[in-house]
Parts: structure tokens; sequence; C-alpha cells
């Protein structure tokens, strides 16, 4: 592909430009676009009467585009005769050229800026209103299932129930592994310095039972079902599934939200248990490899702590809670999922955020209500 | 023929297969430079799987296609790269990326493949907008804010970004009314006269056919039965294509087109 260039011979009748080279996006690209400026520099004020083609290699639109901005429309028609095709290609941009208008300049940065704060104070109320939208929907539905057993779903129930629940059993149960050890080694530490080794498993049954397990199995559920719900119910609504299921009658929320929050219900407790089980393990084993308390010790010193039940329903009783906020704002957000793949990137992070942004503060809530209650 | 310089797509022998389901066995096509090209068949013949492989996405399971003078098979990284500049493609849904505007979306391939300066590439941009017939306002709208008529002229401009000597276009027609369809053709027979493109055309649409298409293959048993202008396929004996020129819709065509 030959380079673009061009050579300028005058007389008296006016200027006779001589196009050397592909006039082409590639043949141009090896001037970094600095040909059409030089082009007009040369030429000054000069105007071109005629061209001289002999030499000239290809031209396309952008060849055109760039002569067409220096030499403009005071060009004979019957310049191009030489290359009838070449003068289709340029009087073509010419005349595309003379009927575009000015392009929208786009806002400043600035304004932009604050069109994006406003935008974003406008969405929050309009969530809200969403939000609450959504909770009537899910508890007329709910409400509807419980009345009519006979219409649940069972296949949907079960699959979400392996899915979001069973599959979910390996990854809740190793993290709760490592949480359980972590407390272990940090509080066999500390308590070593001042001789009350023993209590290390005090610390860790009721940091386990009480907090971590039931928050790490919330958190990895939000992590990987609250987004995996926004992302299957947001692409059924992008691919027009909901509104198909609408016209046949059937209840998006009934036949997707409700299997999905049922599942989750169910399993975080069982998860909940199971994240209990897997902590308690892996603290029992620091406590006997850092402390050289034995398994045995460690099952008698479990059962003497006085309270030991309540920390285990404090622990639990916070499961479904936790539940059905997961389920909930995985569907809420799914099904706020409008046309473009950037939404549902959006809602999916949106998903999850909210999600353990929402666990982390219940839990809190939930702190004080059983402080009161001297649970 | 005219020599071997003026064949731009020469597909032999081509096998396509997909486990045990053979979808094309055999196929042989050529497409002369300049020409407009349609590829009709019926559903599921492998019109796309067709395209697929011609364009490089898919690799043929047997056979040989040669694009511009290269062998795809054999083609080094540079004749893929000279390949990719030299042609454009529209896809059936128009393939927009959803994160650009309209504008960035046209500016891509030359952004990519191109040292020109931003500005330049902004107004070459804005040009192929124009050449295809969107206005200034889409410049700045995202894909999802598009017609499907939109979408389709913003998918044509980015497939027109780098001046392509060859288009293939999936169902261009598909989808939009008749008036945007018969526009829409209208625009790629006169942008393929003035810009010399050779084009490569599968539709469903006989309007299209007879509209615009200088040759039409017609697809059916697993190879390209029959390649010819509309008038010469009309008196075919092949029953598809009997059956497809001279049913209820291909009677209505003839008689507008």
């Amino acid at each position: 592909m030959a380079t673009a260039d061009f050579e300028i011979e005058s007389d008296e009748a006016g200027a006779r430009l001589r196009l050397i080279g592909d006039w082409t996006t590639a043949g141009l690209s090896r001037h970094r676009g600095r040909l059409g400026p030089r082009l007009g520099r040369e030429l000054g004020d000069r105007s071109v009467k005629a061209l001289d083609l002999s030499d000239m290699g290809r031209l396309d639109t952008t060849g055109a585009l760039i002569l067409s901005r220096v030499l403009g429309r005071d060009l004979d028609a019957d310049a191009w005769s030489s290359r009838p095709e070449a003068g289709r290609i340029y009087q073509r941009v010419v005349k595309v050229e003379c009927n575009e208008g000015k392009p929208l300049k786009r806002t400043r940065g600035l304004t932009r800026m604050f069109a994006k704060i406003g935008h974003g104070v406008y969405d929050i109320g309009g969530e809200a209103i969403l939000s609450m939208a959504f909770l009537g929907r899910l508890i007329t539905a709910t409400g509807s299932a419980l009345k009519h057993p006979g219409r649940i779903r069972w296949p949907a129930w079960v699959s979400q129930i392996e899915r979001a629940g069973l599959d979910a059993i390996p990854i809740v149960a190793v993290t709760s592994f490592f949480i359980g050890a972590v407390v272990a080694f940090i509080g066999a530490d500390l308590l070593q310095q001042f001789g009350f080794d023993v209590f290390a498993v005090e610390l860790i049954a009721i940091s386990v039972l009480r907090e971590f397990a039931v928050v790490i199995a919330a958190i990895l559920l939000a992590g990987r079902s609250s987004s995996s719900f926004a992302a299957e119910i947001g692409s059924m609504k992008m691919n027009q599934e909901i509104d198909a299921m609408q016209v046949m009658g059937v209840n998006p929320f009934q036949a997707l939200v409700i299997p999905r929050l049922a599942a989750m219900v169910i399993m975080l407790p069982l998860l909940t248990f199971i994240a209990m089980l897997a902590g308690l393990f892996g603290g029992a084993l620091v406590a006997w490899s850092q402390l050289s308390l034995g398994p045995d010790f460690f099952l008698q010193r479990l059962g003497t702590i006085t309270d030991i039940g309540n920390h285990l329903f404090v622990g639990l009783v916070k499961a479904p809670v936790f539940a059905v906020v997961v389920a909930a704002i995985g569907c809420r957000q799914g099904m706020a999922v409008s046309g473009d793949v950037e939404s549902l990137g959006r809602r999916v992070t949106a998903a999850v955020v909210q999600a353990i942004f929402a666990i982390i503060f219940l839990d809190a809530v939930f702190a004080l209500i059983f402080l009161e209650l001297n649970l | 023929m005219t020599g071997e310089k003026d064949v731009v797509i020469e597909v032999e022998g081509l096998l396509s297969q997909f486990g045990d389901r053979v979808i094309h066995e055999d196929l042989d096509l050529t497409v002369e430079k300049g020409q407009i090209l349609g590829v009709v068949g019926g559903s599921g013949t492998g019109k796309t799987v067709l395209l697929n492989t011609i364009i490089g996405l898919k690799e043929p399971d047997g056979g040989v296609v040669r694009l511009l003078g290269h062998d795809m098979a054999a083609a080094t990284k540079e004749e893929l790269a000279d390949i990719e500049r030299r042609t454009g493609v529209l896809f059936q849904q128009g393939a927009l990326f959803s994160a650009l505007s309209v504008l960035q979306n046209v500016a891509s391939p030359l952004v990519e493949h191109t040292d020109l300066p931003r500005s330049l590439i902004e107004e070459i941009a804005a040009m192929k907008i124009a050449l295809v017939g969107l206005g200034p306002e889409s410049h700045h709208l995202k894909p999802a804010e598009l017609s499907g008529g939109m979408r389709k002229r913003a998918g044509l401009a980015r497939a027109l970004a780098l001046d392509p000597e060859l288009l293939f276009l999936d169902e261009p027609t598909a989808g939009l009314d008749p008036i945007g369809a018969a526009a829409f053709d209208e625009l790629i027979r006169s942008l393929a006269d003035d810009l010399g493109l050779t084009v490569f055309m599968i539709t469903h649409d006989l309007d299209s056919l007879y509209a615009i298409c200088d040759k039409v293959a017609v697809l059916a048993d697993k190879h390209v039965v029959n390649t010819a202008t509309v008038s010469e396929l009309e008196r075919s004996d092949h029953p598809w294509i009997r059956e497809y020129f001279h049913g209820p819709r291909g009677r209505a065509a003839h008689r507008t087109g």
C-alpha cells in the first residue's frame, strides 16, 4: 500500500493538485492525519482548478473527507473525469458533509457532574418506592402461595434448594472452618499471656455460634446467590421471558421469586448450622495444636458453658431473616433490569452490595435487640 | 470469469459439521469483485454458519476458504489483519457495543486499526454515520436507546468505518418495516455502486433479492445448488427454488420487483 502524498503545480488559471498514492484510511494513517492540514497550508488562498489523478491509487471516503475539507465545493465536477469511481465517492462525501447539521455539543464535565448528582438523589427516592412496591407484591405473592399450597411449584423449589443451598455447603464449611481457626489463633495468643488458656474454648464457641457462622454463611450466599438471582431474572427480563409469563397468566413472583425465597429460607439455617460445626471444628483443631487442649477437653468445656443454648438460638434465629434479605434483594434487582447489558451489570453489582450491607446492618440491629432481651 | 484477481471470495469443497450433524458438504461458492451476492436458503440450512466460516469465526471442518486472495487456514497474522481491515460485517442484531455511544461504536475500528488523531477519527465516524442516513442527534445515544432500524444503520456505519472492499450482511432488512427495508436496500445498493463494494448478503427478503442483488446463491441439500441471477433462478427446476420463487410471497415480490 502506497503512502498518500500530493504535489501542487501553480499557473495563472489556478492550482493543479497532483494526488499520489493511496488516499485511504490506511494510506493516510501513515501521516497520523497531518496530510489534510499540510495540504491546506501549502495551498494557502489558491483554489484548485484541476486534479492530476494519474499517480493516485485508491480513494476511499476518509480520503475524500480530508480532501473535501480543503477543496470544498468549488471544484469542478469534471475534475474527476479520469477516475469516475473516485469522483462518485468524493461527490457522495461532499453531499453528506453539506447536509449534516452541526453535531450536538456534549455538555461540559462540571454540568454533567451536577446532573449526575441530581439524578442520583432523584433515583434514591424512586428506588425506595420501587422497593416498597416489590415488598408489597412479595407479601401478597407469599400470602397467596400459602393460601393455595396446591399451586406451589415444587420442582422449582427443589432445583433452587440444590443450586443455592446444597452446592454452597463446601465453600461455607471451608470458610467457616478457617474463621474458627483464626479466632482460636488470636485468642490462644492473647489468653496465654494472662494464663487463661482454657477460656479460648468459650471465645471460639460464643463468637462462632452467635455471630460468625450466620454472618459468614449469609455473606457468602449474598455473593453467590443474590448475584445469580439478579443475573438470572435480569437476563430473563431482557429476553422478554417475564413478559411472556405475564401474558400466559403466570405470576412471575410465584414462578421465579417465591421458589428462590423459599429455598433461601429453608437452606440458610441449615448452612448456618453446618458453618457452626465447621467453625467449632477449626477452633478445636487449633486449640489442640497450639494450646494442647485435646478434643475431649474441648467438648467437655463446651458443655459447661452455661447459656450455650442461648448462643445457638441467637445465631440460628437470624438465619431466616438474612435469607429473606438475600433472596429479596437479588430478585428485586433482577426485576429492575432494563434492556441493555450495562444495566444488568449495574443491577447485579447493586444486588451483592446491598445484600451484604443489609446483612451487616441487620446484624447490628439484632445485637442491640438481644442485648436488651438479655439473651 | 475474468481471471483470478477479480474473485474476492472463493469457497471450495467446504465441509461444516457440529458433532455428527453435517451442515455443509462439498460446498463451492465464488463471489466476484463488485458483485452483490444474495444468499438464500431455508431455516437451518447453515447460512449464518457459512458467513461465520468465511469471515473466520468458525474453522472449516474441511475444504478451503480464500478471502481477498488469502487462504484463511494458512494466512499469517499480518495477512489476517489485512483481511480484517478490508472487510466489514453487519451482524443480524447489529452487535453494537452496548457500553459505547453510536459515535464511539463507529469510531472503534478506526481507533483499533489506524494511527489517526482522535479528533479526525471522530470527524470520520460522524461522516460515516451521516453516510448511512443517521442524524447528528444520534451520536451520543447508547445502542439501547436506538430503534431496530437505527441500530441496523449504526451497525452498517461501523461495518463501513474502515472503508472495506468487502461487506458481509446478515439479514440486513430482517425486523424492519417495508418502507425502512426498501430504504435500507436502496442505501446498500447506492453505497455499493459508489464505493465499489463487494457485498455478501444473507437474506430472507425476496424484495431485497429483486431490488439489489446481482446474483443469488441458493443453499439447499447441504451445498450451493445454484448461483445465478434472479430471473434465471425463476426458471430453475429445483423443487425448493421453485417453491421459493413461485410461492405466494415470491409471486408478490416478482410483481412489484
